[in-house]
């Protein structure tokens, strides 16, 4: 039999309300024991009442208590949730009295991880619960839900489903060689099958990198010399004073990090030391950080003063980032109207403004939606991978239906029911239909308390 | 008093007496019809796909099938040939008179074996264990081990349409009483179908019209023992018939006679091996079912019309015959039949197949589920080997889904059980490119060293080609090629393009390489080696790395195997199991997490919460 557990939900904080959740087959009995109100032994399930906690004749606070009976509840237990008045010291106060009478503290995810080994929900969900405990932006409750729906589920079951019926093909050829039962299959049917398999896998991982970016948000580091006005567009972004501004080269010694949201997606912006070649020791630090942030950046933006125009270092490096994501933008055109050009740069990614007027930030923004192809997010459903352990294997059942492709013409057809076991185990294992030791073990240690 | 007894003389009795008579135990065969050992009561072929590599695994643990295979088939070839060396399969059309003459003189001549014809009625226990059995004349014959091997024959049933006749195949008589018994001593007894096609005269048969199927031009055998005992040039033919729309309007118009589809048997058949009719329903939209006409003796002239198995009346049978393209005016000589028979269910046995219920009572072949001649072989001289070994106190021998095809189908009848005759098929097993057709005695012979099965002559023929392919292959790594040293006529004919030199072990991974062109030509001195010790290295080097792959995989099950469940867990006390796997649990009992993996029902949710609370109530023992 399991024990009955308690925690609190909500985050800790002063809020409205916090909510403790209790799941076990002691839920309802034990919260009616410190309850007074109706019996909640008795009340229809799935009901809200209002009542009071009491403990030793004292009143505590004055709650609403959700009664949800199993099976029909997260946990598939019988769960009970009391919305307190909200303030630390009565939520915390509340959880001790639940302790007293007989609850068992919930240990990380356990709630998920019994609503997981109840068969409420599958692997996926219950990642997806983790990520909308944590989502910070509407995208990524939007995907968060979506997991939680098995919507991801079901993509990989049709890529499963596509690779078993490839299989049990190749199969009923190698077990009836002698009928024409099935569909006789060569390397020139198989190809384009495989190929299939493998666009499918391929628009998962794209959306994976949709996923990522709308759970962890779009990296963008803001680099140039010094006080070409870095930290001022940072605080255009953020419209407040985060950064230190000053005309004294060199100020900004920090990767400063503040965050916006644009277009529900989360941007990351490190500000940065000036890149100049300095002998001040204090200031390297802070040039070796900008050319690591421009390694980790989705995004470089790099701030030329329309004043100073172009030097040895901008074209340097600007010429080795051009690869990445990079906009130039060029700042001061109030002081100065030298519309710079730059010859190795495509003319679309060079913006022109200047933060005293705000000049050129709506272009700015605009540039980021297009080149992160945002306006699409927004009208698409937010099925996407979202955490590492998901996109690693995905890449690894690519791999091998890759694997399949490039030797598809020098091998036998038996070889290749390896590899296509490999990836359907794989994908398996995404939703924990393929059981490796200690995953979920490892999976229940990350998650969150309460949820 | 004998040592061990076998009872029934089918393909799984022959194995396990003569098994468990090599290992030195007196031994004992009963079957009800000493003409019927080793009968063929269905197709008349030996091997096929998996089922062809499970004959070499038995010949490689020393057992009699491909040996008797070799002497009396009429035609041989390779399947799968072009699919890749991990599914080739060899397949025999074996002589139905000449396969159990011979047999039944190979049991006649082992030493420690007594064949004896007699009906057995009932099993004598005591303490749960087996003692002995009892005659239908109420003898009483005792052993310390016993060996069920009686086929279709419990109960058995024919069908043909509406009529049906208690007797076994070939108007035998059936076993009345033994299966009740068996129930009564705690057998769960399922009831299975299985079916066999029309036997035509060949004088009636046009085969100018239709298509022949030839044996290979290549030599082969079974045996790793023995050479090719054929001439490739005198073998004989079998031809391809198909169904037609009036084929399959008969049988729709006449549905409602067929004894499966009217309602007159009970028991459960085989979906890969369906009645026509079940193939014209099931799969409606197909214009046509290919059909096989295989001669069954070089002795007599009936013709066996594999794939049209039906239980369809006769005069139906008629009719249905008559539609088809070049049997027009065929004569049947018997009609086709359902045979509905008991069998156990194999979850009340254990992968040594003793049985859980009985100790020192082993089961093997069709009674524990299974469908076909080397299913039931396979089992057969396992039962018999793990008598043995049971009766000298050693650990009973085991093989596992990496190491064989045996091992792939023991271990999925007695944690998956069945519902249905149980066929091998090549996609069961999980590991097939380490269970080739060519490397059965590098897997086994050993084991049948072990036992006793394997002489030591034969070991040593062994031993000398393991030593042979590394020696070859150490060779290949240290030889290096370059373009000077291959023959013009060489590079012509292959269109070799070699730059650089290097070693012949990794120009031989080349798709277009084969080892025997290099011999042919002389690039490598292996003359005088025999095609077998090639074949090894060639595969070994084209797939290392799949090869690899797959034992890394199989190492991955083997650490699972080593996770003992311990054999007082309470599955009660594992907290939430699904109540579907708690159940199976506790009737399989696996003895480890990797067998727990693989009972059906199970999944691997339940196998995580099994492995945690193992973890957390066993770890703190160890």
């Amino acid at each position: 039999m399991n024990s009955t557990i308690c925690a609190i939900s909500t985050a800790m904080g002063v809020g409205a309300i916090s909510i403790i959740r209790i799941s076990g087959p002691d839920a309802i009995k034990i919260v009616n024991s410190i309850f007074k109100g109706k019996n909640l032994l008795e009340v229809d399930s799935h009901t809200i009442n209002y009542g009071h906690i009491v403990y030793k004749e004292e009143i505590i606070d004055e709650v609403l208590v959700s009664v949800m009976r199993a099976p029909k509840t997260f946990t598939v237990e019988d769960v009970v949730e009391i919305n307190s008045h909200g303030g630390p010291a009565i939520t915390k106060k509340i959880l001790e009295i639940l302790l007293l009478s007989g609850c068992e503290p919930a240990e990380p995810g356990e709630f998920t991880k019994r609503a997981f080994l109840n068969g409420r929900i599958d692997l996926t969900q219950a990642e997806a619960v983790q990520d909308l405990v944590v989502s910070e932006s509407e995208k990524s409750r939007k995907m968060a839900i979506n997991g939680l729906s098995g919507s991801l589920s079901k993509l990989i079951k049709d890529i499963r489903k596509e690779i078993i019926d490839v299989q049990a093909n190749i199969e009923v050829n190698i077990d009836y060689p002698e009928y024409e039962e099935g569909e006789k299959y060569t390397k020139d049917t198989l190809l384009p099958r495989i190929q299939n398999i493998n666009i499918m896998l391929t628009n998962l991982l794209d959306n994976a990198q949709n996923g990522k970016m709308i759970k962890d948000g779009i990296t963008v580091a803001i680099l140039g010399k010094p006080n070409v006005g870095k930290s001022s567009i940072l605080n255009a972004f953020l419209e407040e004073e985060k950064a230190i501004v000053t005309n004294i080269p060199g100020t900004t010694r920090d990767v400063v990090e503040g965050r916006f949201i644009l277009d529900g997606i989360i941007l990351n912006i490190i500000d940065t030391a000036g890149i100049r070649e300095t002998e001040d020791v204090v200031e390297k630090i802070g040039v070796e950080k900008s050319k690591k942030a421009s390694k980790d950046a989705d995004l470089i933006i790099y701030v030329i003063s329309a004043e100073d125009g172009i030097s040895v270092d901008d074209s340097e490096f600007i010429k080795s980032n051009i690869d990445k994501k990079i906009i130039i933008f060029i700042n001061k055109n109030d002081l100065s109207d030298n519309r710079l050009k730059i010859d190795y740069v495509n003319q679309e990614s060079i913006i022109y403004g200047n933060t005293i007027s705000s000049d050129g930030l709506d272009a700015l923004k605009d540039k980021i939606r297009d080149m992160f192809n945002l306006n699409e997010l927004d009208n698409s459903n937010y099925t996407f991978l979202s955490n590492a352990r998901q996109i690693s294997l995905i890449k690894e059942a690519s791999l091998k239906i890759n694997n399949i492709i490039e030797t598809i013409d020098n091998l036998p057809l038996d070889v290749f029911t390896i590899d296509l076991k490999n990836a359907y185990e794989l994908l398996g294992e995404i939703i924990g239909e393929t059981y490796k030791e200690d995953l979920i073990d490892e999976l229940f240690s990350k998650f969150c308390l309460g949820k | 008093m004998y040592d061990i007894i076998v009872v029934g003389g089918g393909h799984a009795g022959c194995e396990a007496s003569s098994a468990a008579a090599k290992m030195g135990f007196k031994t004992l065969l009963v079957s009800s019809n000493k003409k019927n050992i080793a009968d063929m009561p269905c197709n008349p072929s030996i091997g096929g796909t998996a089922k062809g590599i499970v004959v070499r695994e038995i010949d490689a643990l020393g057992g009699l099938m491909g040996k008797v295979a070799d002497q009396s088939h009429i035609q041989i070839k390779m399947l799968n040939n072009a699919k890749g060396p991990a599914v080739r399969s060899l397949r025999a059309q074996a002589d139905k008179i000449t396969y159990p003459k011979i047999m039944l003189e190979t049991l006649e001549n082992t030493p420690n074996l007594e064949i004896l014809e007699a009906m057995v009625e009932d099993l004598i226990v005591e303490d749960n264990t087996i003692k002995g059995i009892i005659l239908n004349n109420k003898e009483e014959i005792y052993c310390k081990a016993l060996i069920l091997t009686t086929g279709t024959y419990l109960r058995s049933k024919i069908l043909v349409g509406d009529k049906s006749k208690e007797e076994g195949p070939h108007g035998e008589k059936r076993s009345n009483y033994l299966s009740n018994n068996l129930k009564r001593l705690g057998f769960d007894i399922q009831r299975l179908k299985t079916g066999t096609p029309q036997r035509l005269e060949r004088s009636s048969i046009d085969f100018s019209v239709l298509k022949e199927e030839c044996g290979d031009d290549s030599y082969w055998t079974f045996s790793f023992d023995n050479g090719p005992l054929y001439d490739k040039d005198k073998q004989e033919k079998c031809y391809i018939v198909y169904t037609n729309e009036k084929t399959h309007q008969i049988i729709r118009d006449n549905l409602k006679k067929s004894a499966m589809y009217g309602g007159y048997a009970e028991g459960i058949g085989p979906r890969y091996c369906p009645s026509i009719e079940d193939k014209v329903v099931r799969f409606a939209d197909k214009e046509r079912h290919q059909l096989f006409l295989e001669p069954e003796s070089l002795y007599y002239d009936d013709i066996y019309l594999q794939g049209f198995s039906t239980s369809m009346p006769e005069d139906v049978q008629e009719e249905m015959v008559h539609s088809l393209k070049g049997l027009e005016h065929a004569k049947i000589k018997k009609y086709a039949y359902a045979i509905e028979y008991d069998a156990i269910n194999p979850l009340q046995l254990t992968h040594s197949l003793e049985t859980k219920v009985i100790k020192n009572l082993f089961t093997a072949g069709q009674i524990n589920g299974t469908s076909g001649y080397e299913e039931a072989a396979g089992q057969g001289i396992i039962a018999g080997i793990n008598a043995g070994l049971k009766l000298q106190n050693k650990d009973p021998l085991i093989l596992k889904r990496n190491e064989s095809y045996i091992g792939v189908l023991i271990d999925d009848l007695v944690l998956k059980g069945t519902k249905e005759p149980y066929r091998l098929l090549t996609s069961r097993a999980e590991y097939r490119l380490l269970l080739r057709h060519d490397n059965a005695d590098l897997r086994l012979r050993e084991y049948g060293f072990k036992c006793g099965l394997i002489s030591k002559e034969q070991k040593e023929v062994l031993d000398a080609k393991i030593s042979l392919i590394e020696k070859v292959t150490n060779y290949l790594k240290e030889n290096r090629i370059t373009l000077k040293n291959l023959p013009e006529d060489y590079k012509n004919r292959f269109n070799i393009n070699l730059t650089n030199g290097l070693s012949l072990f990794d120009f031989i991974k080349r798709p277009e390489v084969k080892i025997s062109d290099l011999n042919e030509y002389g690039i490598i001195p292996f003359k005088t080696t025999s095609f077998d010790v090639l074949e090894q290295v060639e595969f070994n080097i084209k797939y290392e790395g799949y090869i690899k792959k797959e034992e890394q995989e199989a190492q991955k099950l083997i650490k699972m195997e080593n996770k003992q469940i311990p054999n007082d867990i309470d599955y009660d006390k594992v907290k939430n199991l699904a109540s579907e796997a708690r159940q199976k649990l506790k009737q399989v009992r696996p003895i480890t997490l990797a067998q727990a993996s693989r009972i059906s029902g199970v999944n691997p949710v339940d196998i995580g919460i099994l492995a945690i609370y193992l973890k957390k109530e066993y770890s703190k023992n160890e």
